[in-house]
């Protein structure tokens, strides 16, 4: 078994280094392939920047009443942190809220003028919230209306959001949907351009096949070579393509931070390098090694 | 021994095989013959499971070849040695591992390997050439590397089919000589061949189809065709 296995390798190593052009074509094609399967892997953390990006722009602000006690206020702050949907509750009171009124007035005189002359505060208390994602809101304002002290709210800016946030949804959802069937389909033509070219190598090996099944090899002897070839090809991809991929992304990054100034691909890249191996290893390994492992089926017979 | 009893063989409403009863005996030398298309290199291909027939029986010893099952093929084809007319070498391995191959597949260990690849190559005349790459070589070479692939793993038959159909005459009758010697140490011996100088020199049995029907089946026969 073990001889049977280590002969397997071996042809297969051979194989790969003297077919020359044949096994170099055969990795070119992956090494396209794989760059495509990275970009996509990257279009992806784009993406997901750009909506976290822009749902991170997204809160509701609940109002109370100049009346409503401080530690009432605090007791709903509290409660709507233990929400899982709930990212991040602030507390704005009504003097801090007036200190920010003044700081965003302070070169108005008018307005200065109005509000030194009144009396008393006539800001509210506030909660300004951020949920993880933007379809969150609605079941956190729906909570803050059925409330026992919904009576204390002056109001929230939910309903005047509401379309906002869902057509912000809508976009969410079909970017995300997109990304996904864009990226399938493109992982599935660059699948079935390896098979082919797969296909194409094995196909000019045929003679090859024929000679090893008259001389009595078995369906592994014949098989195992080329799926070792297939799986050689697509680690030496991985290494090229990645090797490819660096200074890509090195370039396209400052563009990309005009779009998203919090998103450096670059740096995604490399902190991820491991990860991004890995994922491009399954991809290179599974499709060199299964291409070549269906390529060769049709010989196989008699 | 091989026996074919009452083979047909059919491709859609053609006939290429009709009512073939032929029993070959161990030792034997079998020189078939015939015009293309007689059938001899589909009675080869159903003697190696290549084919299956549409009717009748084909026996390679313990074997019954028509009912083996695909994977059982290949432990029959290790018990025959094949020579094809375009040599059919394995491009991307020496001469030495491309003879190598023939018992590796049998999973032979290395070290008998070491010992016998030497040995054949010796005897077919490529000692000094193990190390070369089929296209380094002239064609009678490649076909006596051929012929030492067929050998190395001592079978009990070797078919050679048109073996010398690409060979200029001197490399011919090397190949045929070597095809003697290796039937004189007790090989069963099959060769499908138009050459008519070469059949009628061997002095042996030969076997005529004609339009899918052996029409002819002498002792130190010659090559006649109707």
């Amino acid at each position: 078994m073990f001889t049977v296995f280590s002969r397997i390798i071996n042809y297969g190593l051979n194989g790969f280094w003297r077919n020359g052009w044949p096994s170099a074509a055969t990795v070119a094609m992956m090494v396209l392939s794989l760059i495509v399967s990275m970009g996509l892997i990257l279009f992806n953390v784009f993406t997901s920047s750009a909506v976290d990006s822009i749902q991170d722009k997204i809160d509701i602000a609940v109002y109370f009443k100049t009346s409503t006690p401080e530690d009432e206020i605090l007791r709903v702050k509290q409660s709507l942190e233990s929400f899982p949907e709930v990212k991040e509750v602030e507390y704005i009171s009504s003097a801090q809220a007036l200190e920010i009124f003044r700081e965003r007035h302070k070169d108005d005189v008018t307005i200065r003028q109005a509000v030194d002359e009144l009396n008393s505060n006539p800001l509210q208390a506030a909660l300004n919230i951020k949920a993880h994602r933007a379809d969150q809101y609605e079941k956190i304002d729906e909570y803050l209306k059925n409330t026992s002290i919904s009576q204390s709210f002056a109001g929230t800016t939910y309903f005047r959001n509401k379309d906002v946030i869902n057509r912000l949804i809508t976009i969410i959802t079909n970017v995300n949907r997109g990304g996904f069937v864009l990226t399938l389909m493109l992982a599935l033509l660059a699948g079935l351009v390896v098979l082919n070219t797969v296909r194409l190598a094995i196909y000019s090996n045929r003679e090859e096949i024929f000679v090893m099944r008259s001389v009595g090899a078995s369906n592994a002897l014949v098989r195992g070579p080329y799926v070792v070839e297939g799986v050689v090809s697509g680690i030496l991809a991985v290494v090229l393509s990645v090797l490819i991929s660096a200074p890509m992304v090195y370039i396209a990054n400052p563009f990309f931070k005009v779009l998203i100034p919090e998103l450096d691909l670059f740096r995604y890249f490399y902190t991820h390098i491991i990860l991004l191996i890995g994922y491009q290893l399954i991809f290179g390994v599974v499709i060199g090694g299964l291409s070549s492992f269906i390529a060769v089926r049709r010989y196989l017979k008699n | 021994m091989i026996a074919f009893q009452n083979v047909y063989k059919q491709y859609g409403k053609m006939s290429v095989l009709e009512d073939v009863n032929l029993r070959i005996n161990p030792g034997e030398f079998v020189s078939l013959v015939g015009r293309s298309g007689a059938g001899k290199s589909t009675l080869i291909k159903l003697l190696i499971g290549e084919e299956k027939p549409t009717r009748g029986r084909v026996f390679f010893g313990q074997y019954e070849v028509n009912k083996l099952r695909d994977k059982e093929l290949p432990t029959l084809r290790r018990h025959i040695g094949i020579v094809f007319q375009d040599f059919r070498l394995l491009p991307n391995k020496t001469a030495y591992e491309n003879v190598a191959f023939a018992l590796e597949v049998a999973g032979r260990l290395q070290g008998e390997i070491n010992e016998l690849v030497p040995q054949v190559l010796d005897m077919v005349g490529l000692g000094d050439r193990g190390k070369n790459f089929p296209h380094e070589l002239s064609g009678g070479e490649k076909q006596r590397v051929a012929i030492a692939r067929s050998m190395v793993h001592r079978p009990e038959v070797i078919i050679a089919d048109e073996p010398t159909g690409n060979l200029d005459p001197i490399h011919t009758w090397e190949i045929i000589a070597l095809l003697q010697k290796i039937n004189q140490l007790g090989t069963t011996l099959i060769l499908a061949t138009h050459d008519k100088d070469v059949v009628n020199s061997l002095d042996k049995r030969v076997v005529t189809l004609d339009q899918g029907r052996v029409i002819r089946d002498e002792e130190k026969g010659k090559y006649i065709l109707v």
